[in-house]
């Protein structure tokens, strides 16, 4: 365990990262969360906003309604993605890995334009559709929330993919043949043997996936709609267009709390510090 | 229910070039306990896997009782299989590992608890049954494993290494429990294993494989005394290999000479089968005799001096050095030869039936 065997020297070599972090990091979080609580009305009246004004409840039971949605779309996408990784040899390994990956190492803009380039109602799928006969107009597919849901799903993919195929891994593959040669279908064995099993690696991608899925901005911005915004571009609208920072900062406060929350329940309940590496 | 029979025919297995089972047959009678003994890739698991249904084999036919299982899935065959590595289920307890089998099959929790309940009284962990797997022992994991596999009474138990995981004292204690629960219940046992004293102290019949196929089936005696190749004469227990040149028979012998001591008179059964020129003659340890005066015979009598003595306990190992080059007797602790020290010039002596002539290459 790093960390524990510490002694001055070593110490010594976290100084330049633990300034960085302290400069760069810390305070302007710290002068943030202060600066959400500075208002001569009353400390609370930028949380009283947050958590009473129906519009803003509005706005963050659809960030985590999404983000939910993205978890589970990526586990369902995910899981058969990540036990094929873990079966294959090689070669499949490494054709899977860049599927995944490759998406994911794309720039974040040029991958959005992409997307509205593929979905928008004349883009290449609406045009196909119409072309052999399956649709007259166009299905709407993006500036709205399906295409948001399109676009996190996929940058998302790898946080659910990896840890995934980290549990299956260390899964003793002779636990499922050992449940068939008791009597188990195929069925049965997963059901009762592999997914219980891997239910860490489930855990660990959904929260991992959920957590970061609340602050996403660009995606949404891209492909979402005008009028179904979520929390990251509530707080990137209050900054720029009404100049509200402390409002803006009461927001980013409340997600900021919601994601060391969830961080702290996978860490302390799910014992997912050991898939992040970090125990 | 008692063990039922097990037949394998013409089994045969590859992955891709490697020829993993090569035509392997064999013909196992109810409640026999018969061990496929081999180093691993010698195709011993892959047949053990082909029975149990989880390797399909390329050809062959595979039946229980005369009803034939190769189209079965492994599920339906009703065997019980005890994994290398126990394959014990880590996010269940003693008794729900144990339960498994029974709730596939769908019966009543009373049902269950009685039969859990007996099972664990017959491996002694009746007071573990709410264990976790990861808080056992790796005997008593191996025991929850043995338990789970025969909880349903299948008629039949597949072992693939099940002790190779453990300590040796662990082991010979585990070796008397799985004898004494396989007579319990009257099952069939096919175990694998590359140990040869286990397989030895276990079986009924042991079957030693080599490349796949099956190179000699017999009782342990059988293998013990009469190895039919050179292979299973080296591989089970300690041999003596001298090289030899074949001369002629003489009554149910062969004469033989060394070319290291061409004067030596050597005589051997001949196991070669026909083959002339040169052999392997094969004497084990505990066959030579050692004395200090020159024994009252010609035949396969040599000079020696000790060169080394091993204290193993029950036994003593003594490495000698003789013209045929170095020759290693085992002898009882307690035995007139037990004195010999290291310098010591003695005799040494073998009845021509202990000796036994194979081709060189086997």
């Amino acid at each position: 365990m790093p960390g524990k065997s510490m002694n001055w020297r070593s110490g010594a070599l976290l100084l330049p990262g633990l300034a960085f972090l302290a400069i760069l990091f810390a305070w302007p979080v710290a002068r943030l969360v202060a600066t959400s609580f500075s208002d001569s009305a009353g400390a609370f009246i930028h949380y009283q906003r947050v958590f009473l004004d129906p519009i803003y409840v509005r706005v963050i039971g659809r960030t985590l309604l999404l983000s939910t949605q993205v978890a589970v779309l990526c586990l369902l996408l995910g899981y058969p993605l990540a036990y094929q990784l873990n079966r294959s040899g090689p070669l499949g390994k490494a054709v899977i890995l860049l599927c995944v990956l490759i998406p994911f190492w794309t720039n974040l803009l040029v991958r959005s334009y992409g997307w509205i380039v593929l979905l928008n109602p004349q883009g290449i799928i609406n045009g196909l559709l119409r072309e052999i006969g399956l649709i007259d107009g166009a299905i709407p597919l993006v500036h709205n929330t399906t295409g948001v849901l399109i676009g996190m799903t996929q940058i998302m993919l790898p946080y659910m993919v990896l840890p995934l195929a980290a549990v299956m891994s260390r899964l003793d593959p002779t636990l499922p043949s050992a449940a068939r040669s008791l009597g188990a279908s195929p069925l049965a064995a997963f059901v009762r043997v592999y997914l219980p099993l891997t239910m860490p690696g489930v855990l660990a991608g959904l929260l991992l996936v959920f957590m970061l899925s609340l602050g996403f901005f660009v995606v949404p911005a891209l492909l979402g709609g005008p009028r179904d915004i979520l929390l990251a571009q509530l707080i990137e609208f209050n900054i720029n267009s009404t100049l509200n920072w402390p409002f803006a900062a009461a927001l980013s406060t409340v997600l900021l709390v919601a994601t060391i929350t969830l961080y702290w329940i996978g860490d302390r309940f799910f014992d997912l510090g050991r898939l992040w590496g970090t125990r | 229910m008692p063990g039922a029979a097990v037949q394998i025919t013409g089994l045969n297995k590859r992955y891709g070039d490697f020829v993993a089972v090569d035509d392997v047959s064999l013909s196992i009678e109810p409640g026999e306990f018969v061990t496929l003994l081999g180093l691993s890739g010698s195709g011993k698991t892959t047949t053990l896997m082909a029975v149990a249904g989880l390797t399909e084999p390329d050809s062959g036919a595979i039946s229980i009782d005369g009803r034939d299982i190769l189209s079965l899935p492994p599920e339906k065959r009703g065997l019980g299989v005890v994994f290398q590595n126990y394959a014990l289920f880590p996010h269940l307890d003693v008794f729900d590992n144990i339960a498994f089998p029974l709730r596939m099959r769908k019966w009543a929790d009373a049902d269950i608890r009685k039969a859990v309940e007996r099972v664990l009284q017959v491996v002694s962990l009746e007071q573990f049954s709410d264990r976790r797997i990861s808080a056992l022992s790796g005997g008593q994991q191996q025991r929850v494993a043995l338990a789970r596999a025969l909880v349903f009474e299948p008629p039949v138990l597949l072992m693939d290494e099940p002790l190779g995981a453990l300590d040796r004292s662990l082991r010979d204690q585990l070796q008397t429990e799985i004898k004494r629960i396989q007579r319990e219940f009257g099952v069939t046992v096919i175990y694998v294993t590359h140990d040869q004293e286990e397989a030895l102290a276990l079986s009924d019949r042991i079957a030693v494989m080599a490349n796949g196929k099956i190179c000699q089936l017999g009782s342990p005696d059988e293998i013990y005394e009469r190895p039919n190749t050179g292979f299973v004469a080296g591989f089970v227990g300690d041999s003596n290999r001298i090289a030899v040149s074949m001369g002629n028979p003489e009554d149910q012998f062969r004469r033989v000479s060394a070319p290291a001591a061409p004067e030596l008179e050597l005589l051997a059964l001949d196991r070669t089968e026909g083959n002339s020129g040169q052999a392997v003659l094969m004497v084990r340890p505990e066959a030579i005799e050692m004395s200090g005066e020159r024994p009252d015979t010609d035949v396969n009598l040599l000079e020696a001096r000790v060169e080394l003595r091993e204290f193993l306990g029950a036994s003593i190992r003594f490495t000698l050095d003789t013209r045929l080059g170095p020759i290693h007797v085992r002898k009882g602790r307690s035995g007139p030869a037990a004195g010999f020290k290291p310098g010591n010039d003695i005799w040494i002596s073998w009845s021509p039936s202990e000796g036994a002539l194979f081709p060189p290459a086997s």
